[in-house]
C-alpha cells in the first residue's frame, strides 16, 4: 500500500511538471467504517484521468469532477461523502461510513 | 501542494526518510517537516507521536485544526539464518506489510526451495548486508544460533539503530553473547537493546507459534516505543 501511494504522489509530481493541471485529493477524517483509510490519495488532472483511490472506486467520479474545479479556480476544498448524504446516496458509498476528502491544486 | 513541497516530499520518500506535511484545511497554507528537524517544531510532541504511529489525522493546535500527513518507510525485515523459525516468520511478516530478507551463507539452509516467496542472500553478513540499507525502519532478528553469522550482524544492527533487534537463544546463550559483543566494544546500553530470550512470552513451542511471538514483539517494538524503553530500563 505505502508504494502504491509513492507512486500517487510521484505521478502527482510528474503530471505537474508536463505542465498539466493537476490536483490532489486525500481523504482526512473518516467515521464509522470507511473503505480506504485517512491519509489515502487521489491524483487527477484537469482531464479527469486520475490515480489512486479514496474510497475504492465508490465516490472517485465525484472527487474527480470536484478536482476539476479545484484546478481552475486553485482553491482547496473539503468535500464530505456519507450515507446520510443525497449526494452520497447517488454515488453510492455503500459501507455505510462517512468520509472527508480534501482537495488541493498541485501548482 | 506546492511543486516545490510535493518534489521535497518525493526525495524523502524514495531516501526511505520520515516525514511529515501540516496542512490548514481552510486556508490550504502547508508546511513539510523533515522527521530529523521533527523535535525542533512547535508541535514537536504531537508530530513525535504520529511519526511513531505512522498515523495520518486531524489535529487540534494553538493555530487551529490542521490535518497532519505522516509518510514513514514501509518496515522491513531482516534475519540471518534460514532456518526452520524463519520459515514461518518471513510470511507472516510478508503479510503484515514488511519487506522481508534472509541472509545465511549456509547454502543448504539457504535455498529457494524452502523459501520460494521471500528474498535469500546465501552470503556472509558482511557482504550481504550492507547494501541492504538497514536503518531504523528495520526490524533485525538473529537466528542461526551461530556466533559467526549471527555477531557480525548484529553489531550492524546496532549501528543502523534498527526499532527492533531480537536474537534467538536461552539466557545462557545471551550472557555468552554478551561477553563477545562487549569486546567488540557494545556498550550495555546497547546490548540491553537486543531483545533476548526472544519474542512476546506466549507459551511458543512449535516454531510457528515462536516466528509468531517474534512478530508480536516487533508489532510492540515499533507500535509502542514507550513501553520498550521501559522493558530496556528495567533489563
Amino acid at each position: 500500500m505505502l508504494g502504491r501511494d509513492e507512486d500517487i504522489l510521484k505521478a502527482a509530481e510528474d503530471w505537474s511538471k508536463a505542465g498539466r493541471g493537476v490536483a490532489l485529493a486525500t481523504v482526512v477524517e473518516t467515521w464509522g467504517s470507511a473503505p480506504r483509510p485517512v491519509g489515502s490519495n487521489l491524483v487527477i488532472d484537469s482531464e479527469g484521468n486520475f490515480l489512486g483511490s479514496v474510497s475504492g472506486g465508490c465516490v472517485e467520479g465525484a472527487v474527480v469532477t470536484e478536482a476539476i474545479d479545484v484546478i481552475d479556480s486553485g482553491k482547496p476544498k473539503v468535500l464530505e461523502f456519507g450515507v446520510a448524504d443525497e449526494t452520497a446516496w447517488q454515488v453510492g458509498l455503500s459501507c455505510g461510513g462517512t468520509i472527508r476528502v480534501y482537495v488541493e491544486k498541485v501548482s | 501542494m506546492k511543486l516545490e513541497i510535493l518534489h521535497t516530499l518525493n526525495t524523502e520518500r524514495a531516501a526511505r526518510r520520515a516525514v511529515v506535511v501540516v496542512t490548514d484545511i481552510d486556508s490550504g497554507a502547508q508546511r513539510l517537516i523533515k522527521a530529523a528537524e521533527a523535535d525542533k517544531d512547535p508541535l514537536a510532541e504531537t508530530l513525535d507521536k504520529r511519526l511513531r504511529m505512522g498515523k495520518s489525522g486531524m489535529e487540534e493546535t494553538a493555530q487551529g485544526r490542521v490535518f497532519i500527513t505522516v509518510h514513514v518507510p514501509s518496515p522491513k525485515l531482516v534475519i540471518t539464518g534460514a532456518v526452520h523459525i524463519s520459515q514461518a516468520l518471513a510470511p507472516i511478516a510478508q503479510m503484515l506489510g514488511y519487506d522481508v530478507t534472509i541472509v545465511d551463507p549456509r547454502t543448504a539452509f539457504a535455498s529457494p526451495e524452502r523459501f520460494p516467496d521471500v528474498k535469500v542472500l546465501a552470503e556472509w553478513p558482511d557482504v550481504a548486508l550492507p547494501p541492504l540499507n538497514v536503518d531504523r525502519y528495520t526490524a533485525f532478528v538473529a537466528c542461526t544460533h551461530d556466533p559467526k553469522i549471527d555477531d557480525p550482524a548484529l553489531l550492524h544492527a546496532l549501528a543502523r539503530d534498527c526499532f527492533y533487534i531480537g536474537a534467538l537463544g536461552s539466557r545462557k546463550t545471551h550472557a555468552k553473547r554478551n561477553e563477545r559483543l562487549k569486546t567488540a566494544g557494545v556498550s550495555d546500553v546497547d546490548f540491553a537493546r537486543i531483545h533476548a530470550p526472544i519474542g512476546l512470552d506466549i507459551g511458543a513451542i512449535s516454531p510457528a507459534e515462536i516466528a509468531v511471538s517474534i512478530m508480536g514483539e516487533i508489532v510492540q517494538s515499533l507500535r509502542q516505543k514507550p513501553a520498550r524503553s521501559a522493558k530496556a530500563e528495567a533489563a
